[in-house]
């Protein structure tokens, strides 16, 4: 796989943290939708968090990408927030037309994380399981 | 000396001191001379500087009326400076260009006592001076008017600075009081403000209050929409209060769709709601009676 030039998706517990540092370009956008979608499913999580606080360039693509990201995280039982957007992205987008319907939003990732399944909401013995995965991604 | 294109020259020269009595006499004497305004000494000191720029530029380039050269850039810039002074003076655009044209006369006196005889050369002298006066005299217009129109947009941008407060109301609560009609530059700023604001101040509620909006048309719906989008997407609610009556008529006969939207009539109101979500409670003090 090549690292290089794909996101890195850290798991946190039951969430997933996804935090994007560069301009992203299409084709790792695409790479990093695979990851998640793959990873979700992998984990069993029930949270993702986008942090994109270090984007500043922002186009259409990556807006959608970030809806269907929200869509596919749904559709495998997760839930999805977008955090740190800064203002000139948000405004870019919302002059885009795309205004992210069904994605939850926050300003920080410390808020973010509150608006997530906290990890007592699972059920099963994966919540053990979980614990130890997260230890050895960190 | 005998080129008609350097009697100005020679003039300039020779008879600096006496151009620059009668110039000033005459623009003393000139009906409706503004002495309120400018005084005799000041008006002299500037009189000399313009002669003595212009006599370097005319000997460095004595042929041409053509004044955008660069050997006139001293001669402009002492024009730009002075139609700016007199135009944050109060000067009107027909005084300020009056200082350059007022020199025609004394030149002309000047040019027609050097050359008395050759008609010939009088007249091409004579037209050399009024090429060249007017050219200036219609920089000086210019100058005027740029510097006016640089004053009116630095006020329209502070216009637009002022009248879009972000104000924190609460921790994790700002406002921002619309007021004035929204068009598009301004919504520009409001969109921008607000939503620094937001990061500044780590809010998670924006009331949007439009009480001062006296119309709200399909045009300013879009904008607080979008604004409304935008705070969404980073994470904060906006609250839109203030709505008068005849704008929630409005609002609905132009088929709007306010519903994603939370909005009440009234700023208290909204505090309210901005309160409660930020997990606080308003309560009256219990005071004693009697």
């Amino acid at each position: 796989m090549d690292t290089g030039n794909r996101i890195p998706v850290l798991k946190l517990g039951h969430l997933l943290l996804v935090s994007i540092q560069v301009d992203m370009h299409d084709r790792m956008a695409l790479a990093l939708q695979e990851d998640l979608a793959e990873r979700i499913v992998q984990t069993g999580a029930r949270g993702v968090l986008i942090d994109i606080s270090g984007l500043e360039l922002v186009d259409s693509f990556i807006g959608r990408m970030l809806a269907d990201i929200a869509g596919i995280a749904r559709v495998l039982d997760a839930e999805t927030v977008v955090v740190g957007m800064r203002p000139a992205v948000a405004i870019t987008l919302v002059e885009l037309g795309l205004s992210l319907p069904g994605v939850q939003t926050a300003l920080t990732v410390e808020r973010g994380m509150a608006m997530l399944p906290a990890p007592t909401d699972r059920l099963g013995p994966e919540a053990d399981e979980e614990a130890e995965d997260a230890v050895g991604d960190g | 000396m005998d080129e008609p294109t350097s009697v100005i020259e020679t003039i300039l020269r020779d008879q600096r001191a006496a151009l620059l009595d009668a110039w000033v006499a005459a623009q003393l004497s000139a009906p409706g001379v503004r002495t309120d305004l400018i005084s005799e000494r000041e008006l002299r000191v500037d009189s000399d500087r313009f002669l003595t720029a212009l006599s370097d530029a005319v000997t460095a380039d004595s042929a041409s009326a053509d004044v955008s050269g660069p050997d006139w850039a001293t001669v402009r810039g002492l024009l730009t400076d002075l139609s700016r002074s007199r135009a944050t003076q109060g000067f009107s655009p027909t005084e300020t260009a009056t200082f350059v044209f007022s020199f025609k006369q004394p030149l002309f006196g000047a040019v027609q006592a050097q050359a008395p005889d050759d008609s010939a050369a009088l007249t091409a002298a004579l037209w050399q001076a009024t090429e060249l006066i007017d050219a200036l005299g219609l920089f000086t217009s210019e100058a005027y008017l740029r510097s006016r129109e640089e004053v009116i947009r630095r006020q329209q941008d502070e216009l637009i600075e002022l009248s879009t407060p972000v104000v924190k109301l609460w921790d994790g609560v700002v406002a921002l009081p619309l007021i004035g009609t929204l068009d598009s530059a301004r919504t520009q700023v409001v969109m921008e403000s607000l939503l620094e604001r937001i990061v500044e101040t780590d809010s998670t509620i924006a009331i949007i209050d439009i009480t001062g909006v006296p119309t709200v048309d399909t045009l300013v719906a879009q904008h607080l929409l979008k604004t409304v989008a935008a705070a969404r997407l980073m994470g904060a609610d906006c609250i839109v209060s203030g709505i008068r009556p005849q704008i929630a008529q409005t609002i609905v006969h132009l088929g709007l769709d306010l519903s994603e939207v939370i909005t009440k009539s009234s700023l208290a109101d909204a505090v309210v709601v901005a309160l409660e979500r930020t997990g606080f409670e308003i309560t009256r003090r219990r005071t004693k009676l009697g």
